[in-house]
């Protein structure tokens, strides 16, 4: 609407940003995919080549069982976490404004946590001197502590806690901008609470729902600490192997190879994630 | 669901998101070099010895540092491209915006390995200059989305208004738009900073072995040998980000900041 | 002086000509309102003054000065937005004062003339408040005072009373006319609401679809439509086609006689009769209509009589309501002078 002369800023000042992102962005990626296609020296680096070794390495079983173990771990997270953030965030954005920013300033506390504080923390609270082990023995559950770490359900639980408040901030501005009064008129018109919540809120809330699910996914995708502190070996992840082969196996193409992939995977879902939001703002 | 399921619900599961840091706090409480809950001699030694420790201080020295760097290099990058994206449209206000938002939406590793393979070319791998520009970047997402709120959120009239009354196109960016600005630009710098000093996989891999962090350090006392610091420093963290999200909690209004239109007052 | 000419000024967004070929003398210290239905370019007329759009085509002069190309904040005009758009990190002083301090002008100059201003426009010591602090008619002076404290050249204001409520609205508009008296500053004031320009203006501009339709002072519009849009458009009227012949028309084959008062603007042949609510009167004969709905307003009484498919509005003074009741067959005549026949 406005003239030209109205922008609050020239245009030459974009470039900076624009110049700045592309650098330090765009060019790190550049280079990676040139590094996926390099010739490996054994024991150095790499050379510049083209060559596809690294690629074919993701056909060897070992490969796929670490993609299939990725994969398991971030749909299984994703499931239970939308499973329960959808109700708490339901339940979140009717509370008043104060009560709402305490639980807020909570998950964004929870959700700002490093990995690496997140795995610690559960593998205390799993672990058998100061864990629910002790807890678990004070109330005659069991006869004497035990850890719970490092297993498949502690990293799950990790996986869980990192990826909860996310989940719930996700769904919160579409779970928000919701009319109260469509559940409400399905009161009205006879629909139990449970039926309208399951007749009305839900179907309406599938696209976000579905979104919801999918960013969980690709975020756990990207858990490296976790599958390291709270589970075993065979629970790492494909984010684990690119750092291990970048870093201790100085093995950059291979490193470089799967991220791409795991890059490819990631913007594929999120532009999925995208495409569900189009569907959803035309059918509105 | 009737009131008090409903708020059973959500406290129950606000008590399993704290459980760990209960038990964590207790543990920083130990007299001695255990880990042990509920700690059998409690004292506050722990928390002296992160701040008197130079094994201790060095790291926490460094997140403070890129911290606070980072972030400040994350406001001045998006501050010009939320402008930009604001008042025009055009494939490069979209392109820009999609640069804003890419950084955080890919799983971290990925950027990792890019910034990695980026500073080995460019012969800058394991300096603190860049841990502080990945960390710039891969946070430059929040307070892009935080202005672009802000920006949304002011009139349009009020540029025009500051126009008509004679303010030149610089006059109008520091007495209007900055002005009203400065919550957003506030709280995201916080939330930048908060995010760089909890980050680990991108210091890491972009200089891990120089340049330690306190995430990284204590992954690393994780391996070699387990100390309440570890607990403590799990504490000041949680408190820190409690303390930066409560003020902006208590001055700004955080259900907007994070989405919400329809949000009664009660 | 700072009259004010248009010239061919046009604005189009894409295909649109939102503004369209606009030519118009306004001389000094007029009290201008810009009238028509929203989307009819009122606004974006308004914005080509204030040079916060740029025009397709034409030109803009001051005093003679051609200021087309003059960048918004280089032009002295004030101008009070429909959001009134007051800075909220400023105090009521600092807003009033934002032209002066924004052109460098002493701290002192700036407290001196807000406090001037502020009691032009009845606001004498609220200089420090915030704005949220003040009402909606408070703020409304607030914008007033700011859009006056350069002493402008040209004043603009857009839709500025449309946020008040109808009582605060009604004094609102005899203040703002007096304002614009005692100072005699060129003031064009766009509204969509017909009794505010009546109220205000010495010169109203009726537009539609982009194009000015009619330019006159309030009660020669009012009076003397010069279209059917015009006539429909301020105030009520009802229209009848017609045909129109020598001294006299027929409105579905009833004539009527014209009278040297009546007003014909439309060439013999299929025209169209504007006659306002107050000047039908019913009567044994005339115009055959039946009556649908008596609606007593207390100040006057609305008498809705269908002729035909159309609706004809007759308004009486309650002392003179006519004993009628819904479903009467009545006749219709028009009180002479009261005719307008403008073109079909």
């Amino acid at each position: 609407m406005s003239a030209p002369s109205e922008k609050p800023t020239p245009g030459w000042l974009a470039a900076l940003p624009a110049a700045w992102l592309a650098v330090f962005f765009l060019v790190p990626f550049a280079i990676m995919l040139g590094v996926s296609v390099a010739h490996r020296v054994p024991g150095g680096f790499y050379e510049p080549g083209f060559e596809l070794a690294s690629y074919a390495r993701f056909l060897t079983p070992f490969f796929g069982k670490i993609l299939l173990t990725s994969v398991a771990l971030s749909a299984g997270a994703a499931a239970i976490c939308v499973a329960l953030a959808f109700p708490f965030t339901v339940i979140l954005a009717r509370m008043g404004r104060r009560a709402q920013t305490l639980v807020l300033v909570a998950l964004l506390a929870v959700l700002s946590l490093s990995e690496v504080i997140i795995g610690f923390s559960l593998s205390t609270l799993l672990s058998k001197t100061a864990g629910i082990g002790n807890f678990f023995a004070w109330l005659g559950l069991i006869a004497e502590s035990r850890a719970y770490t490092p297993s498949f359900f502690a990293l799950m639980t990790g996986l869980c806690y990192l990826a909860l408040p996310y989940a719930v901030l996700v769904l919160y501005p579409p779970v928000s901008r919701l009319d109260p009064e469509l559940g409400e008129a399905a009161r009205i018109m006879g629909a139990s609470p449970m039926r309208a919540f399951w007749t009305v809120t839900v179907p309406m809330l599938r696209a976000p729902l579905m979104g919801a699910g999918i960013l969980v996914f690709v975020f756990t995708l990207g858990v490296y600490l976790l599958p390291q502190v709270l589970g075993q070996p065979a629970h790492w992840t494909l984010s684990v192997h690119i750092t291990d082969q970048a870093i201790f196996q100085s093995n950059l193409p291979f490193a470089a190879a799967m991220a791409v992939l795991l890059l490819i995977v990631s913007l594929a879902l999120v532009g999925l994630t995208l495409l569900l939001g189009r569907d959803r703002a035309g059918a509105a | 669901m009737n009131g008090a399921v409903r708020t059973g619900y959500v406290l129950a599961i606000l008590a399993l998101l704290a459980a760990p840091i209960v038990v964590v706090a207790g543990v920083s409480l130990n007299a001695q070099q255990a880990l042990l809950f509920p700690p059998p001699e409690t004292s506050l030694r722990w928390y002296g010895a992160l701040f008197t420790t130079s094994d201790w201080l060095v790291p926490l020295r460094n997140s403070l540092v890129i911290a606070a760097a980072s972030a400040a290099l994350a406001v001045l990058v998006a501050l010009p491209l939320a402008l930009h994206v604001w008042s025009r449209s055009g494939w490069l206000a979209r392109a820009l915006s999609t640069l804003g938002v890419a950084p955080f939406m890919l799983p971290p590793v990925i950027s990792a390995l890019g910034f990695l393979v980026f500073w080995v070319t460019i012969g800058m791998y394991g300096q603190m200059t860049a841990t502080i520009v990945s960390h710039g970047v891969f946070l430059v997402t929040l307070p892009v989305v935080t202005l672009s709120l802000g920006l949304g959120a002011m009139d349009p009239a009020l540029v025009e208004a500051a126009r008509t009354m004679g303010a030149t196109r610089g006059q109008v960016l520091r007495t209007v738009i900055l002005p009203l600005l400065l919550p957003y630009i506030v709280s995201g710098y916080a939330f930048a900073f908060v995010l760089s000093l909890n980050e680990y996989i991108i210091a890491y891999m972009v200089a891990g072995f120089t340049v330690e962090t306190l995430p990284i350090k204590i992954f690393n006392s994780l391996r070699y040998g387990y100390t309440p610091i570890m607990a403590v420093v799990a504490v000041l963290f949680v408190a820190l980000a409690v303390a930066v999200f409560g003020l902006i909690g208590r001055f700004g209004n955080l259900p907007r900041l994070l989405g919400a239109d329809r949000v009664e007052e009660r | 002086m700072t009259d004010l000419s248009l010239q061919g000024l046009s604005k189009r967004f894409g295909d649109v000509a939102a503004v369209d070929d606009v030519s118009l003398e306004i001389p000094d210290g007029s009290f201008v309102c810009l009238l028509g239905p929203s989307g009819c370019g009122k606004t974006t007329l308004l914005r080509l003054l204030a040079g916060l759009e740029t025009p397709s085509a034409g030109r803009l002069l001051v005093a003679g000065e051609d200021v087309t190309e003059t960048p918004a904040h280089a032009r002295r005009f004030g101008m009070v937005f429909q959001s009134l758009a007051l800075f909220p990190h400023l105090t009521v002083a600092e807003n009033v004062a934002y032209p002066l301090s924004i052109r460098g002008r002493p701290k002192a100059e700036c407290r001196a003339r807000a406090e001037e201003l502020l009691a032009l426009v009845q606001l004498e010591g609220m200089g420090g408040r915030r704005i949220h602090q003040l009402s909606g008619g408070q703020r409304q002076r607030v914008a007033i005072a700011r859009g006056l404290a350069i002493a402008p050249r040209l004043f603009l204001l857009d839709e500025p009373l449309s946020a008040l409520d109808a009582n605060l609205r009604e004094h609102m508009q005899v203040e703002l006319r007096q304002l614009q008296q005692r100072l005699g500053v060129t003031t064009v004031v766009v509204t969509h609401d017909q009794k505010e320009a009546l109220t205000m203006a010495d010169i109203v501009i009726v537009m539609d679809q982009g194009r000015v339709q009619q330019v006159g002072p309030p009660m020669e519009v009012y009076r003397d439509p010069a279209n059917a849009f015009v006539a429909g458009f301020i105030g009520t009227s009802n229209l009848l086609p017609c045909e129109l012949g020598e001294g006299e028309i027929a409105v579905s084959g009833h004539r009527i006689a014209l009278d040297p008062a009546d007003r014909v603007k439309a060439r013999p042949g299929a025209a169209m009769l504007s006659v306002r609510p107050e000047d039908v009167r019913i009567a044994e004969d005339g115009l055959p209509g039946r009556v649908s709905f008596v609606r007593d307003l207390g100040e006057s009484v609305q008498v809705m009589i269908d002729h035909g498919d159309r609706e004809i509005t007759a308004l009486y003074a309650p002392g003179a309501r006519p004993e009628v009741a819904v479903g009467q067959e009545v006749g219709l005549s028009f009180a002479p002078g009261g005719r307008v026949v403008l073109p079909a």
